[in-house]
């Protein structure tokens, strides 16, 4: 792809972006709430017998659990089948749709249902490779919290335009062993200082890992002079509006594991070194993982996970279907179940996963609003309230840009 | 001439059959790369020739250390891998080291090159094994910052490859040293006055390598395109250049799919030009031992080397199978942080909870597994019965079975997108007939290496005495040559099954992510990191073959265990 | 035996090569039912080629030309399973897979029909050859002598209509050796065999009594 259609398309996403702040909420919302009752029943009748592939990420054994929970829960209620492929990366299945675009399978294709955000989703959706929109179809759309938690219908900034439906919250967060560090770095700067006097007990995953570009994100957020900017796409000022996270990685590098030669290859990989004492801080894009990890018997009880002060990175993750999926309506009965209180419910629970819901717990029912407000949350989780302020995701543009010149000034 | 060479009937065809269902598909995925390496992919809107994607994949930063690293580690590992079998062959050909090593190979063989890589780097790693007997009593709980694993030049990449492919490349030299009646040659040159090493250099080994060049380009072809094992044990700041590739075939950016394929393509080149670069450097050797040898020199009795040779091969079998005992620790373990020499506590928490669903992915992987290794059992004797039918003195069944080799020799990147589109357009991917289909083209090849040799060996005159007796080639095939090679057949579908199993990108291909099997489980959950589990997959892709080994042993022990004749056969 | 057609081999201007070389020949030779021909050379003239070829199992890189004939009819176009010529090797080549009994059922004509008339086949062969009570035993644990006659009863129990020996006794130790020799002689000469003997040893023609040929050193063109 030439620069040219490059800035097109980010400038064209620009528009619809604006747009969609402006204006397009409030109308979506609205739309979502008087979704026709009888086409759901209908689809559901339609989706009954169907077998859903659902391609999602199966590195880790906790989500595989909670997925294996709704696929029986689906199986029960709608007579909807679900098979997991585990995915090691999303990349892989988006390029299986698109060999089978360039096969011209425009049906019958062999993925149902995908988790997806960010980068990806920006892609597929540009590539015209998804169906949609679908997700104010759903009638559990309507419970969705669109106004708090803008990041369900503004992926990595992109307006998902109901051609992806929110699964889940997600906050970046550090870890660390409270036996071993005292008192963590809490800010960008402070780790740098940290780092001077601890090194080679520090470092992040290699970009393009998702928790390894985040990481940058993270930092950059808090160096840059102007974070709004961050929010429209690259431009030409790219080298001015990052020339502070390269000057502060810069003075930073020396201080790695591994003299910054070395970076591990995924954010799982980190833990593990956690967990052997080669690093003291690690950081996931979830702010269960340590939780989980500890009940898992892979991390050290002591663990305890915090977030830099100005604020932590957070967004939303996604299913979406793709354009020839062979069971459309049962991907779709398996969305909606995915945004239904109970599902969200016992996807929170700190015993099965501990990742926050999409929902508006307040306009809930009464009896499933007190029942997450009685969950309790994993031993290292930080409370909500904890977990502010959170900074939006930059325009997905940003990654790519990133990650190249991370690598072309570190990756060799 | 004779009534002989119109024989065969249909098993004429089957030598061509098999070549066809290889090399179509081969060609057509590699076209399927070629085209978007010019930047043509309409799905992609790409719908004129450039050389865009050309110019993108060399203005990327790093590219040439990555192709330096590929070039360096490949070559390198299997230099260190054929010098390190040779070198104990001159030295202990006679002796029962080699019989004693040979007893070690099965799980080597059978276990996948990822789960070999998670062995040795847990066994090497600064918060490893040895760093936890040796370094944690004198240092303390904190391991030392070291690069020893993913180290810039690749060496434990290397070494990965290296425990991986020497005993590979060993049984090829046990199976080619039964075929060529070479020991009476050798003790004739050490009558001469030559030493050991020197006679079987001089004399056995010019007529053994012809039969380990193509095993050799294969480990040559994987050494330089692996991604399993370099993402464990190679360097990332730049990768190897397969990395890359598999990093920008799965890129978000779909725009990276033009520059990926024209780094396959680059690879397929980087390959092909090694092996030309092998081949001449052959020749050198070639003339340059000849001129040695006409020179005379006898050489010394080689203690030294004798000692050298036996001490790597046995570090190299030794750290291998402590690699895999480790893994087998792992899956047992509940708790086990460093600096603890053994798991703090013992859970099967990890099998419990994975046993379910590991029975299923394990009887998909056995019935696929089972079905490529049959399927290539069927195709390499029909093509080795048409061959030796037609001649007696060529029982390679035709030089054209040699493309049969193909598969091996070009790297998996380069031509896998292409049979995906193959297999989607046919509307058959997704079904594992499909995914035992995209195995065979990796089967077959080890099993015609396996089985070839064992056909040419079988005494010629076994078959003509039969003739002579009445019987007709299909009846002496059924009743002499089927009962006689019973145990290399088992082996070979042994191996058979073993590469199947092993098998992770074919599978990820040409089974859509719906067809799952312990490999792609495995790779799938290493990504979470957890060893245990990691551990528990390990041991359950080493017993399937495992147990495939055990049957090409027991099962010929026991149909002929009153046959003291068949205890030496094969 | 009665009934035993008279099978003459006839050799009309065979001659063999091996690329340029021209091996021998071409030769003329008949061979009467029950007579012994010995055929002496030097290693590398192609005697034992001569004998592939009239089994019809010859390496396609020799080309081959004249006339062989059984019984007045050409053996050409007949495939080597379909000619009945039997051949003993140097080594014995007993199955090992199988039997000893399992040997000779192998190799027992399939006219012979109906279990017990097969086993009393073999039961008579193994009487013959002096094995009786061997049939079940691995053809391994045999003595060097037991495995040479019962090689060839198996050949003999194919019911052949020639038979071929290539040094089959170069292997036997001396005292052995002369008393295979006669054993299979007298077969031969009993089931009126026409039989042709490729040997180094002259002791070997002396005692198989016929006419006996030598062939010359190989020459180029």
């Amino acid at each position: 792809m030439t620069c040219n259609t490059r800035i097109m398309a980010t400038l064209s996403a620009l528009v619809l972006l604006l747009a969609a702040m402006a204006a397009i909420v409030p109308g979506r919302t609205a739309a979502a709430s008087s979704t026709p009752v009888e086409d759901w029943q209908a689809l559901t009748e339609r989706a009954k017998g169907q077998t859903v592939y659902w391609n999602a990420w199966g590195g880790d054994t906790v989500i595989n659990a909670y997925i294996d929970w709704v696929a029986a829960r689906v199986k029960e209620q709608f007579d909807v089948t679900v098979e997991h492929v585990k995915l090691t990366d999303t990349g892989s299945a988006v390029a299986r749709v698109v060999a089978e675009k360039a096969a011209g399978r425009s049906a019958g294709g062999s993925i149902d249902l995908i988790w997806i955000n960010g980068e990806n989703f920006a892609a597929m959706k540009r590539n015209g490779l998804l169906y949609g929109p679908f997700a104010e179809m759903l009638p559990n759309f309507r419970y969705v919290d669109v106004a708090e938690k803008p990041s369900t219908i503004l992926d990595f900034t992109v307006p998902t335009d109901g051609f992806e439906s929110p699964w889940g919250m997600a906050h970046f967060i550090f870890m660390y062993d409270r036996d071993v560090l005292a008192s963590p770095p809490k800010s960008a700067v402070r780790l740098l200082d940290w780092a001077r006097t601890h090194p080679g007990r520090f470092t992040y995953p290699q970009p393009p890992d998702f928790v390894g570009t985040s990481f940058l994100k993270q930092a950059l957020l808090e160096l840059a002079t102007d974070r709004d900017r961050l929010l429209r796409p690259v431009g030409d000022d790219f080298e001015a509006t990052t020339a502070p996270l390269w000057a502060y990685l810069d003075e930073l590098r020396p201080h790695l594991w591994r003299g910054g030669k070395n970076y591990p290859e995924s954010s799982t990989r980190l833990r593990r070194m956690l967990d052997d004492r080669e690093v003291d801080i690690a950081m996931a894009f979830n702010p269960a993982t340590a939780s989980n990890d500890i009940a898992n018997g892979l991390l050290p009880k002591s663990t305890r996970t915090f977030i830099f002060d100005a604020g932590t990175l957070s967004n939303s993750h996604f299913v979406a279907i793709p354009f020839n999926a062979s069971a459309r309506e049962g991907a779709m009965v398996v969305a909606n179940f995915l945004i239904s209180p109970e599902a969200q419910l016992h996807k929170q629970d700190p015993a099965v996963w501990g990742d926050f819901t999409v929902l508006d717990v307040a306009a809930l029912p009464v009896e499933e609003r007190a029942r997450f407000r009685h969950l309790k949350l994993g031993p290292a989780t930080l409370t909500p309230e904890e977990l502010t302020p959170s900074l939006p995701e930059p325009h997905p543009s940003w990654v790519g840009a990133l990650e190249a010149e991370w690598q072309r000034r570190y990756g060799h | 001439m004779t009534a002989v060479q119109r024989r065969g009937g249909l098993l004429r065809f089957v030598p061509p059959f098999t070549l066809a269902l290889f090399l179509g598909p081969l060609f057509a995925g590699l076209l399927w790369t070629l085209g978007p390496a010019f930047g043509y992919l309409p799905a992609l809107g790409g719908e004129r020739l450039s050389l865009a994607p050309w110019q993108a994949l060399f203005a990327y930063p790093g590219l040439g250390n990555a192709v330096g690293l590929s070039l360096g580690t490949g070559l390198t590992a299997t230099l260190l891998s054929v010098a390190i079998v040779t070198a104990l062959f001159a030295h202990w050909h006679d002796s029962r080291l080699i019989a004693r090593l040979r007893r070690l190979i099965a799980p080597l063989l059978s276990v996948p090159h990822a789960a070999l890589a998670f062995g040795l780097a847990f066994l090497i790693a600064p918060s490893g094994w040895l760093f936890r007997l040796f370094w944690a009593p004198l240092a303390g709980p904190v391991p030392p910052d070291l690069t020893i694993v993913q180290d810039p030049l690749g060496l434990a990449l290397i070494g990965g490859l290296v425990l991986k492919e020497v005993p590979f490349l060993f049984l090829i030299m046990l199976a080619a040293s039964g075929q060529t009646a070479t020991a009476g040659q050798v003790a004739q040159a050490r009558g001469f006055g030559y030493g050991k090493a020197r006679a079987w250099c001089a004399v056995a080994f010019p007529q053994l390598y012809p039969q380990l060049r193509l095993p050799v380009f294969a480990v040559l072809t994987y050494a330089m395109s692996t991604v399993d094992m370099a993402i464990i044990l190679g360097p990332a700041t730049p990768p190897p250049l397969a990395v890359l590739l598999v990093r920008w075939f799965n890129d978000p950016d779909l725009a990276f799919r033009f520059q990926a394929s024209a780094g396959a393509i680059l690879q397929l080149l980087l390959v092909a030009g090694t092996v030309l670069l092998w081949l001449g450097a052959e020749r050198v050797i070639v003339r340059a031992a000849r001129r040695r040898l006409m020179a005379g020199r006898r050489g010394g009795t080689g203690r030294f080397g004798a000692m050298l040779s036996a001490g790597t091969a046995i570090t190299v079998f030794g750290t291998a199978t402590a690699g895999l005992a480790t893994m087998a620790l792992w899956a047992g373990a509940g708790r086990w942080r460093y600096p603890d020499p053994l798991p703090s506590d013992w859970s099967l928490d990890a099998a419990v909870r994975h046993g379910p669903a590991l029975g299923g992915h394990v009887a998909t992987t056995a019935g696929i597994a089972i079905a490529a290794a049959g399927a290539a059992l069927v195709l390499a004797l029909a093509s080795l019965e048409a061959g030796q039918r037609r001649t007696t003195a060529n029982a390679n069944g035709g030089r054209g079975l040699v493309l049969l080799y193909l598969p091996l020799l070009v790297p998996q990147v380069a031509f896998l997108f292409g049979i995906q589109i193959l297999l989607v357009q046919a509307g058959a991917d997704g079904t594992w007939p499909a995914v035992a289909w995209s195995h065979l083209l990796f089967v077959l090849p080890y099993v015609f290496l396996a089985l070839g040799g064992a056909y040419r060996d079988l005494d010629p005159r076994y078959f003509r005495t039969g003739l002579a007796l009445g019987r007709s080639p299909a009846a002496l095939f059924w009743r002499l040559r089927l009962p006689l090679l019973l145990r290399p057949i088992l082996v070979a579908g042994a191996i058979g099954i073993a590469v199947s199993v092993g098998e992770y990108l074919p599978t990820l291909f040409a089974g859509a992510g719906r067809v799952t099997t312990v490999t792609t489980e495995a790779v799938g959950l290493a990504a979470g990191g957890d060893r245990r589990l990691i551990g528990l997959y390990a041991v359950v892709q080493m017993i399937l073959p495992g147990l495939a080994f055990l049957a090409a042993l027991i099962i010929p022990a026991w149909c002929f265990r009153r046959r003291r004749g068949m205890r030496t056969a094969a | 035996m009665t009934g035993m057609p008279a099978n003459t081999l006839e050799l009309r201007g065979v001659s063999l090569r091996l690329g340029p070389r021209a091996l021998f020949g071409p030769l003329d030779l008949t061979v009467a039912p029950g007579d012994v021909v010995t055929l002496m050379g030097p290693s590398g003239c192609g005697k034992s080629s001569l004998l592939a070829l009239i089994c019809g199992t010859l390496d396609p890189a020799f080309r081959a030309s004249g006339e062989i004939a059984l019984d007045g009819r050409p053996l050409r176009d007949l495939a080597p399973e379909r000619r009945r010529v039997g051949i003993l090797f140097q080594d014995d080549l007993l199955f090992p897979h199988l039997s000893v009994a399992d040997n000779l059922a192998f190799g027992l004509d399939p006219a012979v029909r109906g279990r017990k008339a097969r086993a009393a086949a073999i039961a008579a062969a193994l009487d013959d050859a002096g094995l009786d009570g061997y049939g079940e035993r691995d053809p391994a644990t045999l003595s060097g002598g037991q495995r040479a006659r019962v090689a060839l009863m198996r050949t003999l129990l194919a019911r052949p209509r020639a038979l071929l020996l290539d040094e089959p006794f170069s292997r036997l130790d001396a005292g052995l050796r002369d008393r295979i020799r006669r054993f299979v002689f007298d077969h031969a000469r009993a089931h009126a065999l026409p039989t042709l003997l490729v040997t180094h040893d002259a002791e070997d023609a002396r005692a198989a009594g016929g006419t006996v040929l030598e062939l010359g050193a190989p020459q180029a063109d």
